[in-house]
């Protein structure tokens, strides 16, 4: 990316990031809470996109990690009677383990197959919270998680969560520009190619998957300090598509796209189901343009419209 | 510096590389010819661990290395371009040849650290060596057919091999592509000390460049020798050359 692009994008993000943070003195409470959703819903969906968009990886099934990452902390505060800060760190943590884990078995397999057993590993801890009722509240789920005083105000849950945020998005940029990054990318294009230049496809791979399983645990403690609730369709399979279809519809094989597709669905999902019950049936719409129309999404197509196509873009890196 | 005894490799009932024999010398250009179907890419692939060979031994440097994986015998210094041009289409051609050296550095699993300021006079070097340097920034998908052969070899180089494989390194090019590509393979022979073993169709390219060549036929070595020797065997006029005008 050219200096006078660069620039560009970082004045962009700069006054993005102005607007959020003055946005809570007059906006109403119901729209910074729907902001923060949007936010929580943008490092689940950025997450994906480190395996998906930029490494390649047929992840099916992501919305289990943001379930483990919400269930762990809920679990520890609500059984264990953990303090919060530490149930927030271990959260994430427990959800890269069990990124690893799922990961450890995927990585043995390739694209399709490689979705296929994501899911079916997924929907097998899904069924575990879904009926295990004396422990996760089965499909109750648990809610009135206490939290901390400085977290129970709408405004204050929104700063804390556009902090992390902040941090979880930086982290991931590092990560993408770093030489993990670069290798992956080289990894999505090319894995056969990668391994003749001496590069282990798989354990980068499952490194990726741990990565994005912790951002994606992340995600899920954040849910649980904007809502006190956890329940079982965190982890079901139609949240891991929604998910998907998030980066699909911002572009896949840009940095900021999941962003956008995440504020175009929670938008939609919040909005149109004020007026129509068939919220989904216009998501379906909007994917069916959106493939034949944007293949790269709404930021793959912005930034093919604001760079040369033969340089580098931030889908290059 | 190579040697590949008595390797086989069958594909259900088809034997596609049948006890084939090669020896590489440190230093020196090898060619492999046959017809197509001989089984040149097949044997290429078992060497650089694509493919994992049913019988015979595959010694690099001292070191058996059939059963390896392809990232393991790339790091032991074995490097390979592809028969089809195999480039990182979305990457830039600097960060084609980056993802190499860094690979080749150990250095591709580093989070936090902006690649954009590693490996990058390495990678300069190479990108020189091969005239891409005016390419750089350029797409490697948008690159014309030559150029991502070169980019091939670019790539290849990152890992710094000792012995570079090249599977038909100038398949689909101009003359006039041919000609820079096998001055470029000649000057990294010489320049750079890399062991070249290459397989190539052209055959005035073949006997101009290649200090030995081994013939292939049905999966079988039929002879390895100075290209004299090679012109002057009787069973190649028959398989391969066409009785004698080679």
């Amino acid at each position: 990316m050219n200096r006078f692009v660069e620039s560009r994008w970082l004045g962009a993000v700069a006054a993005v990031l102005c607007l959020l943070l003055i946005l809570p003195l007059f906006a109403p409470e119901f729209y910074i809470y729907i902001l923060a959703l949007i936010l929580v819903t943008a490092l689940l969906a950025m997450s994906l996109n480190l395996a998906l968009g930029y490494g390649g990886i047929y992840q099916f099934h992501h919305a289990v990690f943001y379930g483990v990452g919400a269930y762990a902390v809920a679990l520890m505060i609500t059984r264990a009677s953990l303090p919060w800060w530490i149930s927030f760190i271990a959260g994430p943590m427990v959800a890269a383990l069990t990124g690893l884990l799922i990961g450890w078995f995927c990585i043995r397999l390739t694209k399709l197959y490689f979705g296929m057993l994501q899911i079916s590993l997924g929907s097998l801890i899904w069924i575990i919270v879904y009926r295990w009722y004396d422990f996760t509240g089965g499909d109750n789920g648990i809610h009135d998680i206490p939290m901390p005083v400085f977290l129970m105000s709408t405004n204050s849950v929104y700063y804390f969560i556009l902090a992390i945020v902040a941090v979880c998005l930086i982290a991931l940029y590092l990560i993408v520009k770093s030489p993990f990054g670069a290798t992956l990318q080289a990894i999505r294009d090319n894995p056969q190619r990668c391994e003749a230049v001496g590069v282990n496809v798989r354990q980068h791979q499952l490194m990726a998957i741990v990565v994005a399983a912790f951002f994606a645990g992340v995600a899920g403690v954040l849910f649980v300090g904007l809502e006190r609730s956890v329940f079982p369709n965190m982890l079901f399979w139609v949240l891991s598509l929604e998910i998907f279809v998030m980066c699909l519809l911002g572009g896949w094989f840009t940095f900021a796209g999941p962003l956008l597709g995440a504020a175009i669905v929670v938008a939609l999902r919040t909005f149109v189901s004020q007026y129509t019950d068939y919220y989904t049936m216009i998501l379906g719409i909007i994917l069916i343009l959106l493939i034949f129309f944007l293949p790269e999404g709404v930021m793959g197509f912005i930034l093919e419209k604001s760079m040369p196509r033969t340089q580098s873009s931030e889908g290059g890196r | 510096m190579l040697s590949v005894e008595g390797v086989s490799k069958s594909f259900d009932q088809f034997m596609a590389v049948r006890r084939a024999n090669l020896t590489v010398p440190e230093g020196s250009v090898v060619a492999v010819i046959g017809p197509n179907g001989a089984g040149k890419t097949t044997l290429f692939n078992l060497i650089t661990g694509q493919l994992k060979s049913d019988r015979g031994s595959i010694v690099f440097r001292g070191e058996e290395i059939s059963g390896l994986p392809p990232y393991e015998i790339c790091r032991r210094g074995i490097g390979r371009a592809f028969q089809i041009a195999n480039v990182f289409a979305r990457l830039t051609v600097f960060e084609n040849v980056q993802v190499a050296v860094l690979a080749q550095q150990r250095k591709s699993t580093h989070l936090f650290r902006p690649a954009q300021g590693i490996a990058v006079a390495e990678t300069h070097s190479i990108l020189e060596s091969t005239g891409l340097t005016g390419q750089a920034r350029r797409l490697a998908g948008v690159l014309s057919h030559g150029d991502q052969r070169v980019l091939e070899i670019a790539i290849a180089l990152g890992s710094q091999p000792k012995l570079l494989i090249l599977d038909e390194p100038t398949a689909g090019m101009s003359p006039e592509e041919t000609a820079t590509t096998m001055t470029l393979v000649n000057q990294l022979a010489k320049t750079r000390g890399i062991t070249i073993l290459f397989c190539e169709h052209d055959m005035d390219i073949v006997f101009s460049v290649a200090q030995s060549i081994m013939v292939m036929q049905h999966g079988s070595t039929i002879i390895q020798g100075t290209p004299d020797q090679v012109r002057q065997n009787r069973a190649v006029q028959e398989a391969y050359l066409g009785g004698g005008d080679a």
